[in-house]
């Protein structure tokens, strides 16, 4: 169960052991051991807010190489819509997709256009009657294991469609197959990804035996290759089919907008997530239909692996989405072309959501609650400071780890120091002891009269 | 184990705390989510009804492996009827309260419901002391 491939990675010759990234994860994932940050796996959620808040840039996210492309007869590039925000604003759309494709790929298909297929495939599986509310979208991968971390208890308002990314890669093979008679997995898909997290989602798929996406490509990567060609890629370019909708999810309320649900609430910023899903279990937010939740504060285009500055970005993209609302053509009728009604369960996620049970302490209750009593006990008698020092988030992240034997009292440097004022006060109680041979004592050597 | 907290009669700051600490040890302790959330919720409401209500309160949580003990005492105005007080929408907030989103009347109700056993004495003028029990379901292999 538990996960093996994390994107986020630390570079060990970066690390200078300083405890701004452990006090900054949402999961409590890192510890400073022996001068170096260390991830658990089981609690990290691939957000990337370790990547953004380390100074020496020690912290770093494993995407595919370009190189990748090689091992595929035909490969498919699928742009995400934060893409189309780290360009200037009057970037055409179209010459970032043509770029791609002049940088090794075959051929493109937008992920914003599966964003509209996966607004479709939200509002159908609203209409079931019995889900939760709110019903929360899953498109937001940190977003989904955090909940698998921290709320288990709603997993079951989690909306189990396929992301638009993922509906991207399916059907972006599926119509290429078809119309060029290769095998589906001969075509290669890559997503440009914002972030580290749909890095891991992708490993994940793909050990399980789903490759609708094959590979996932830096932002950064894709953007170097693009910004050199921009400016003067010769047409032809590729003909545009995501709605302005579509090309909107790439920004926070995205989503809301394009499924037109007036009764939803939009958060983002991974710790406003964890603030707002802490609402939804105590059962106070039961009459909100829906919940758009990014773990990036502005949405993918606020992404570890994006270049620009989210709100620049999000000027940006504003702009992408309003270019495409003066588009002439009709609207692509994507329902129909896929049979989409017909085949609504291929698109349910095909990715068991489990609970990671990341914070137990053991697997047998009666002895984790003597443990939790142990650290109630612990905690007390801790500064409280949340220094951080010893290399733990907070005092009870240090009790915890001292209970269960992952650190000492005395990595407290408070704690330590108290130990060696007792310490020297006994050194100094001692060293006024002079041997009785050479006492001066009045009394002394007369005792035996 | 065995934890207190204090809770201040109008601090809504702090109040959620109680709640707060109770779900990070039963996640911790690796109690099943569901059962975990009903007792944050029992909590919660127990700490805003002392908020709300009364001057000074306690909530002592006892977990032991096959319940959960939550147990709220309030030094306060006291409830003069508790069948009223136990029905959803019944409240005796005041409008400032009620205007923070708070008082809406399904306190007590949502603590009952969210428990398997619940009982609530009260004395005007005294104050009030509610007991809630939720059971753990038994693990397999136990």
């Amino acid at each position: 169960m538990t996960q093996l491939f994390h994107s986020v990675l630390l570079i060990e010759e970066k690390c200078r052991g300083c405890t701004r990234c452990i006090r900054n994860c949402p999961t409590e994932a890192i510890r400073v051991r022996g001068g170096k940050a260390r991830i658990n796996v089981e609690r990290c959620i691939d957000c990337g807010e370790c990547i953004r808040t380390c100074d020496n840039h020690a912290k770093t996210a494993v995407t595919d190489p370009l190189s990748k492309l090689e091992e595929f007869d035909y490969t498919i590039a699928l742009p995400a819509p934060s893409l189309y925000a780290q360009f200037g604003k009057e970037t055409d759309r179209r010459k970032i997709l043509a770029s791609l494709i002049d940088m090794g790929f075959n051929d493109v298909f937008e992920v914003a256009y599966g964003a509209d297929i996966a607004t479709f495939l939200t509002l159908e599986y609203l209409k079931n009657p019995n889900c939760k509310f709110p019903a929360i979208s899953a498109a937001c991968p940190a977003v989904v294991r955090l909940i698998q971390v921290r709320f288990p208890s709603l997993i079951d308002h989690l909306i189990p469609v396929e992301s638009p990314m993922a509906c991207a890669g399916k059907l972006a093979k599926e119509k290429t197959s078809e119309r060029l008679g290769i095998p589906e997995d001969k075509i290669g898909t890559f997503f440009i990804t914002p972030c580290p997290a749909k890095v891991t989602w992708v490993r994940e798929a793909n050990s399980r035996g789903t490759f609708f996406v094959d590979g996932a490509i830096s932002m950064f990567d894709a953007y170097g290759e693009i910004m050199k060609r921009l400016l003067t890629i010769p047409p032809p370019y590729p003909q545009l089919k995501a709605s302005p909708d579509g090309v909107g999810w790439g920004r926070t309320g995205g989503e809301r907008i394009a499924s037109k649900i007036k009764n939803s609430l939009v958060v983002d910023g991974i710790h406003n997530v964890i603030n707002v899903l802490e609402e939804v279990e105590m059962g106070r937010l039961d009459d909100v239909e829906f919940l758009e939740a990014q773990a990036c504060v502005g949405g993918c285009i606020g992404g570890a692996l994006t270049v620009l500055n989210p709100f620049i970005g999000k000027m940006n993209l504003e702009s992408v989405v309003d270019k495409s609302k003066d588009r002439s053509e009709p609207p692509e009728d994507f329902v129909k072309e896929f049979r989409l009604k017909e085949r609504l369960d291929e698109f349910i996620m095909k990715l068991d959501i489990m609970a990671v049970p990341a914070f137990r302490l053991d697997q047998d209750v009666s002895r984790a609650i003597i443990k939790a009593e142990m650290i109630e006990k612990v905690v007390n008698e801790l500064p409280g400071l949340d220094c951080g020092s010893c290399g733990s988030p907070h005092c009870r992240a240090l009790a915890e780890d001292i209970v269960q034997g992952l650190a000492v009292d005395t990595d407290c440097i408070l704690k330590l120091r108290e130990e060696i004022e007792i310490l020297a006060e006994q050194l100094l109680e001692m060293a006024k002891k002079s041997p009785s041979a050479l006492k001066r004592d009045d009394n002394s050597g007369e005792s035996g009269e | 184990m065995y934890l207190e907290y204090r809770v201040d009669g109008g601090d809504f700051q702090a109040s959620g705390q109680a709640a707060a600490g109770i779900k990070r040890t039963l996640r911790q302790i690796g109690i099943d989510a569901e059962v975990a959330r009903r007792a944050a919720i029992v909590t919660y409401e127990a700490e805003m009804n002392i908020a709300i209500h009364a001057y000074l309160g306690t909530i002592s949580i006892e977990i032991l492996p096959e319940r959960i003990i939550i147990q709220a005492d309030d030094e306060g105005p006291g409830i003069a009827d508790i069948p009223a007080a136990m029905q959803v929408g019944y409240s005796t907030a005041t409008e400032d309260i009620r205007e923070m989103g708070f008082g809406a009347g399904l306190g007590l109700p949502n603590m009952r419901r969210y428990s398997d056993e619940f009982e609530i004495e009260s004395q005007v003028g005294v104050g009030t002391s509610v007991r809630a029990v939720i059971i753990l379901p038994a693990k397999e292999g136990n």
